[in-house]
């Protein structure tokens, strides 16, 4: 169910779509699902850790964001880790924030 | 097997359901179930398309984009259930909007619904164009131009009763805010009109790929940076600031970490970006990979089965207002580790 309006089965987003004839998909099965998801995990973390955040699978089947302060929220699609990301670190994460990008090519 | 809806949208009076009149007299229409979301009181467009009547449901609460989007869905589930029950056939979904609807909600219905989605897929989006009174339109109308930039497939209207060289400068217009969409006319024949039609068609080029397409003026900011290296390329229009930006990246990019950035990227700015379409080479892909969004909307991504002619790289269009092209490529370089300098590597 979708933790911010209540739908359930809200948890096909585009990058991880329901495998169906002609859609690209890594979530085949177990195993290529759970390799994406690890992918998925650490590339949102490079872009979390500009706020000092840090995303984690909780219990196997949810996620958890985390501050340093020990605040955290738990939801139950990465399609929602963005807007769960800003409302915990109280601030927003801008893909054309200069400051951002430049965090972004130091990762690299 | 998912069926498709086809979007057919377009300003107030710029000739939808003539067009739809005329489409659903061709075979390949036979199939089609249609709706028609009216504006105001009075049915008048089902009226106009009895000959389907089985399978018309006029869907009465005004405009589409802020209230009728529950009905577009309890239209299809319905549509659906009657198809289940064998009580009706049908093998595509036409929805007429209205003049003034936004085609973002209608699509977010189709991807974001957890019955529909299983059920029906974007078939595209159709707009019509005025070429009379387009040129007003576009100047002072947020939804015209979201309409335009929505497109998979922009029809010109009224082209007999306009002035060619007007024409000329709507056509170029129109390429300007939507590069990606093909254009045709309703002088055109029904099978040129549909033939390729669909959301994921990239049998016209992609605008920018090539160094003397450039449609900017003599005031671009991007002029001298553009020719420097030729690897994205930008247009402007005067309308409500819209520019259509396309970038070309040779270097296979890493899925996840371009996932990560669009949904981002829209999650931000989706307000005011209103289209994104591309082809994309992936790691470890041999087949291209077709995205297209709308606004905040990303479809499912279609697997292609061949690269289309010319050379095999990515390329990404974007219409947007009131975004600087160089910042998204910044942007895309900084998340993906891609620079369009790499790619000319």
């Amino acid at each position: 169910m979708c933790s911010l309006c209540g739908i359930l089965g809200c948890d096909d987003h585009w990058t991880n779509a329901i495998a169906r004839p002609g859609v690209y998909s890594r979530n085949h099965d177990t195993q290529s699902r759970r390799a994406e998801e690890s992918r998925r995990i650490k590339a949102a973390n490079a872009v979390l850790s500009f706020r000092r955040l840090k995303l984690d699978v909780w219990q196997g089947r949810s996620y958890v964001v985390a501050s340093p302060t020990g605040g955290s929220s738990v939801f139950e699609a990465l399609s929602h880790l963005w807007p769960e990301a800003e409302a915990l670190a109280g601030r927003e994460f801008d893909p054309l924030d200069e400051n951002l990008m430049s965090w972004m090519e130091e990762q690299r | 097997m998912t069926t498709p809806v086809v979007l057919l949208t377009g300003f107030l009076g710029s000739g939808k359901t003539t067009l739809l009149q005329r489409l659903l007299t061709d075979t390949s229409m036979d199939g089609a179930a249609v709706l028609i979301n009216e504006f105001g009181e009075v049915g008048l467009d089902h009226h106009l398309l009895d000959r389907i009547d089985d399978n018309v449901v006029l869907l009465k609460s005004g405009c589409i984009c802020c209230t009728v989007r529950g009905e577009v869905a309890d239209a299809l589930e319905n549509l659906n259930s009657l198809r289940a029950r064998e009580e009706i056939a049908f093998d595509r979904v036409v929805i007429e909007t209205t003049g003034l609807a936004d085609p973002y909600p209608v699509l977010q219905t189709l991807t974001a619904h957890p019955v529909l989605r299983s059920h029906f897929t974007n078939g595209g989006v159709m707009t019509t164009v005025d070429a009379v009174n387009a040129e007003l339109q576009v100047e002072h109308r947020a939804e015209a131009v979201r309409q335009i930039a929505a497109a998979d497939r922009i029809i010109l209207t009224k082209t007999d009763l306009a002035d060619p060289e007007n024409e000329a400068a709507l056509r170029a217009r129109l390429g300007r805010i939507n590069p990606a969409a093909r254009i045709a006319t309703t002088l055109d024949s029904v099978e040129s009109i549909l033939g390729d039609f669909g959301p994921t068609t990239f049998a016209t080029p992609v605008a920018g790929q090539g160094d003397h397409d450039h449609a900017c003026g003599p005031d671009c900011a991007d002029h001298t940076h553009h020719h420097a290296h030729g690897h994205h390329s930008h247009h402007h229009d005067d309308a409500l600031g819209v520019t259509s930006f396309s970038l070309v990246i040779e270097q296979a990019i890493d899925w996840t970490m371009f996932g990560t950035w669009l949904t981002l990227l829209l999650h931000k700015h989706g307000d005011r970006i209103f289209r994104v379409k591309g082809i994309l080479a992936l790691e470890g892909e041999d087949r291209p990979i077709a995205v297209h969004g709308v606004q905040h909307l990303v479809h499912a991504p279609t697997h292609m089965e061949h690269w289309p002619e010319g050379p095999r790289q990515s390329r990404l269009v974007f219409i947007m207002e009131g975004i600087s092209p160089d910042q998204v490529r910044r942007s895309f370089a900084a998340f993906t580790g891609i620079s369009a300098v790499r790619a000319a590597a």
